[in-house]
């Protein structure tokens, strides 16, 4: 009765395997849902843990420090450094706490002499084939191996190579890692970042036994937008980092937290400097937004905060500019104000992505006290109102939260690039789309993703089809419990900006029941730059009078973004910034401010969490930071600012919007008040279709504001990764550069 | 002893291949001497094609089929002997692209396992592939003599090497599983038993001239039965019927 025929069953697998088809080549196990706890005893103490974690993560929960090489909690189990052996009752032979599921009422020791010889012995063999090379390592002071060697191996070596250690050739992974193979212990952390986490499923291990070596067997770079990860996780100093490469040792650093501001996620970061400079910046853990990973611009365009520095006021004399005093530039720049004859809107603001709140508060208000509304950004179409409006917050945010991406089931990218517009933001979403049956969709240009995704269409066509549930994805979405819109920042700037916004918040409107529930919100916003959050926030977008307006006097806040001919002939133009890019090229008078690094500053990123972030090294030169430069002028144009303080300004910012300063949140926007964003969007006046295709709005994720643009690392990387120059060449120029 | 004696001992002494002066740690660890990284050449680089042929296309989609959808990876190892053979015995950079391509998989999944079993060959081999097996139960019967015959016999070429002329390449291979006919070598897919210095002679020479000798045991016995003879069942098996009562025959 129970036995099939051989040709019913294999109908049966027929079916089973058109069932499984959609997650073909996903190619990773699921993890299933959070089970019960279980109770065991690690060195005598009762601790709880959910079902299915690992041993070690029993042992951390139990404050027993376990060392480990391989095991990563963000990454796939391996198994395969062996360090991590802890002796379990009744069990013949230690073993290895990362790769031994925790069982209920299991007895475990980490501080046993069977431990303490098993991890001894271990790294014996770790040691057999690493070089001794310490004092020139660039790992040296925050190597894994170093200190745990130090902790946990012998103090005297039994091995006497006759034919010397292992011996393996360097890969050349590009202008940011750095390789010395010798080194590695091939714990394989790399290859399952680069597999899982970045997409990038290049690298891997080729050989066997003594000769397996880490890299992608054919010649080729790492071509990741998060490859510098790599770097951090690899344990020893087999990858570092080039750029940093022999600079610095840690001990010598300053560590600053900080967040990052090259792109809108916000990602937390630690700046590590030395004496004015800085010297590198690394990742800091945060759950809820970067995890612990960092994007390669937000970790290597610091060298461009040394390069095309302003750092004295600039008056323009001719066709040059010539270098003045603060007192000199800013008399220039109340002139020129006078001078211009500039009344109400004919004054203009515009704000560029690395404007810092605050000083973004102290321009509005300055402005506002010449009697203008004029308060543009450097997007295009930055100088009307924005489409979506700004009144509501939920209608530019990233509602869902970043954490949300891995509940998702559906995500809809609407014109937008994630990969490059948030590059970290991204991996979540690969990692929901790798261990779950999420469904991505795509509206715009194809773009070279990390996960695969339907390509639905380029322009409005395919959103009026998609919310008109033609088509297979849209099916796909219908049957998703957590569906997702992603509307990139790019879209509100397109011709069609309206008409999208419209029919999507309309979609939302109708599956209210999935979309806007209070557990989901499934309408985000995807912002790119790292300021527009906090200047939608606070109101910084011109009325609609303004528009049109022909500007006489232009006050450019690290407005680099802009075209030459968006500024009137004859207009006065300020620029304030801290390189000398686009905007300063365009200004009368160039008063230099502080960077990112340099400045104590709020900044509010996609979700609308507002971050500090902290001052590593002082501005350089003359330079000072932005809000004060900003309360100067409107002192020499005499409409003074009520602000004398960073605090009494923050006071402001908590009058204008409060939750710029409630940091380190995300203050949900209610049920009631989405609704009447949507609403508001609903009810948009769409116009005519342009039916122009939705275009990435960017073309290079190294180059995309004044810091990237003047680092030589990030035009190192334009040219391996986005131009694909032959690395040959490279490796060429790199001997003849050091000969 | 003389100067010149002392001088000719310490010559023999550095001709050795490793000192002996700490007897408990002297086997150093030994490496592959194949590359685990590709480099291009002008015989091996991925824009050179490779396609499976019509038969094994179909040959490949029966394998594919073997295993589920969400697993089609496994079909890798099969694959690539697949287009090993038909790539002359040797699996190229594009023989590897192309099963990745055809399996859907990223290319470094096929080169990972392409360097990690010693069976596929990423450098290009002679017309016959002789294994010579060298571990220790054909060891025991005479396998060194053996190897050594037929590098010398096919030119004085080193385990690894191929001769000028293209038709060999031997290499030195660990167990077959055909210990009961110790010593062995295999040539192409067929096992070449029981052998001794004179019938590899006659098998290589008879491959050299284009025949191909029979395969199996070289000695003249039957499989692995006794070479001294039959100890047990040498009787003539009774026919059908005998020792039955008469009227049963």
């Amino acid at each position: 009765m129970l036995r099939l025929s051989s040709s019913s069953s294999r109908r049966l697998l027929n079916a089973a395997s058109s069932v499984v088809r959609t997650v073909e080549s996903r190619g990773f196990a699921t993890t299933g849902a959070r089970r019960a706890d279980i109770t065991l005893t690690v060195d005598g103490k009762e601790v709880t843990v959910p079902q299915g974690s690992a041993l070690i993560q029993a042992c951390e929960a139990a404050g027993a420090s376990i060392p480990r090489f391989c095991y990563h909690d963000r990454l796939a189990i391996a198994g395969n450094c062996r360090m991590c052996l802890v002796e379990v009752q009744r069990s013949p032979k230690p073993v290895a706490s990362c790769a031994m599921p925790a069982m209920p009422g299991s007895v475990v020791f980490t501080n046993t002499p069977l431990v303490h010889e098993a991890r001894e012995g271990v790294m014996e063999f770790l040691l057999a084939n690493h070089p001794l090379d310490c004092p020139i390592c660039d790992q040296g002071g925050e190597c894994d191996l170093q200190d745990q060697s130090m902790r946990y191996g012998s103090d005297r070596t039994r091995f006497h190579e006759i034919a010397g250690k292992r011996a393996v050739e360097d890969k050349n992974l590009g202008p940011l890692v750095k390789t010395s193979m010798n080194r590695c212990i091939q714990c394989t952390r790399c290859v399952r970042f680069a597999n899982e986490v970045a997409g990038v499923e290049d690298l891997g291990t080729s050989g066997r036994g003594n000769d397996m070596q880490i890299g992608m067997y054919v010649e080729k770079t790492l071509a990741s937008e998060l490859s510098g990860n790599i770097v951090d996780l690899c344990p020893v100093g087999a990858l570092t980092s080039k750029p940093y490469a022999f600079h610095a040792r840690p001990w010598e650093l300053k560590k600053t937290e900080s967040v990052d501001v090259l792109d809108a996620v916000g990602s937390n970061i630690r700046v590590d400097s030395r004496g004015v400079q800085v010297m590198r910046v690394q990742p800091r853990v945060n759950d809820d937004v970067n995890e612990e990973w960092i994007s390669d611009k937000t970790r290597y365009a610091y060298d461009g905060l040394r390069f095309q520095r302003l750092t004295v006021p600039l008056i323009r004399q001719g066709d040059r500019f010539v270098s003045a005093t603060w007192e000199d530039a800013l008399n220039a720049v109340a002139q020129g104000l006078q001078a211009s004859g500039a009344k109400g809107d004919e004054i203009k603001a515009v704000a560029g992505a690395l404007a810092d709140t605050e000083s973004l508060v102290a321009l509005k208000d300055f402005i506002n006290r010449l009697g203008s509304d004029n308060l543009t950004t450097d997007q295009p179409r930055g100088d009307e109102p924005p489409v979506h409006g700004v009144d509501i917050r939920s209608n530019y945010l990233f509602n869902s939260t970043i954490p949300a991406l891995d509940k998702a089931d559906a995500i809809l990218l609407v014109g937008t690039n994630p990969r490059h517009e948030a590059a970290v933001l991204n991996s979540r979403i690969r990692r929901n789309w790798l261990n779950t049956q999420m469904e991505v969709g795509l509206i715009g240009e194809q773009i070279d993703a990390i996960y695969r995704y339907d390509h639905i269409g380029t322009d409005l066509k395919a959103v009026d089809q998609f919310v008109a549930g033609k088509g297979a994805f849209a099916e796909k979405f219908k049957a998703a419990k957590n569906p997702l819109i992603i509307v990139g920042s790019a879209v509100a700037e397109h011709a069609d900006g309206a008409a999208v916004f419209k029919a999507l918040s309309t979609f939302v409107q109708k599956n209210k029941d999935r979309l806007l529930t209070p557990e989901w919100n499934g309408f985000s916003v995807l912002q790119r730059e790292a300021s527009r959050t906090a200047a939608y926030d606070i109101g910084f977008v011109p009325s609609t009078k303004s528009k049109g307006v022909k500007a006489k006097f232009v006050y450019l806040l690290n407005a680099d973004n802009i075209t030459p001919d968006s500024i009137p002939e004859n207009a006065f133009v300020v620029y304030q910034g801290h390189h000398g890019d686009a905007g300063a090229e365009l200004a009368d008078v160039c008063l230099p401010g502080a960077a990112y690094t340099e400045k104590g500053s709020t900044w509010v990123n996609t979700e609308g969490r507002a971050q500090h972030g902290r001052a590593a090294v002082p501005p350089p030169g003359a330079s000072r930071e932005d809000w004060k430069i900003i309360r100067a002028v409107s002192e020499v144009a005499g409409v003074t600012l009520p602000y004398d303080s960073i605090l009494t300004l923050r006071d402001r910012m908590w009058e204008i919007a409060p939750s710029t300063v409630k940091y380190d949140e995300t203050e949900p926007t209610t049920l009631d008040i989405s609704a009447a964003g949507l609403a508001s969007m609903a009810g948009l006046s769409a116009g005519k279709a342009s039916g122009v295709p939705f275009r990435k709005p960017i073309t290079n994720f190294y180059q995309t504001d004044p810091i990237s643009r003047a680092s030589v690392t990030m035009a190192q990387c334009t040219r391996s990764f986005v131009d694909q120059a032959n690395i040959a060449d490279d490796a060429k120029l790199a001997a003849a550069q050091t000969a | 002893m003389s100067a010149v004696r002392l001088a000719r001992a310490c010559l023999a002494a550095s001709r050795r291949p490793l000192p002996l002066a700490r007897p408990l740690h002297t086997t150093a660890a030994r490496s592959s001497d194949a590359l685990f990284v590709h480099r291009d050449t002008p015989y091996n680089n991925p824009q050179i094609p490779f396609e499976f042929n019509a038969e094994n296309l179909k040959r490949a989609q029966e394998i594919i089929s073997h295993y589920p959808t969400q697993y089609k990876k496994a079909a890798t190892i099969p694959l690539l002997d697949l287009g090993q053979r038909q790539n002359k015995g040797w699996t190229s950079i594009s023989v590897m692209n192309y099963v990745a391509k055809l399996l859907d998989i990223p290319p470094m999944r096929v080169y990972e396992v392409a360097t990690f079993y010693t069976m596929f060959n990423r450098e290009p081999i002679g017309q016959h592939f002789v294994q010579v097996c060298t571990t220790t139960p054909c060891m025991l019967r005479g396998s060194t003599e053996i190897l050594n015959t037929v590098c010398s016999h096919l030119g004085g070429i080193h385990p690894g090497d191929t001769t000028k002329d293209g038709k060999f390449t031997v290499v030195e291979v660990e167990c077959q599983g055909a210990c009961s006919n110790a010593p062995m070598f295999v040539v192409g897919d067929d096992f070449y038993e029981d052998l001794t210095p004179e019938s590899s002679k006659k098998i290589l020479d008879a491959f050299a001239s284009g025949k191909k000798p029979k395969p199996g045991p070289q000695s003249g016995r039957q499989t692995s039965e006794n070479s001294a003879g039959l100890t047990a069942l040498t009787s003539k098996p009774p026919g059908p019927g005998e020792f039955c009562a008469e009227e049963f025959r």
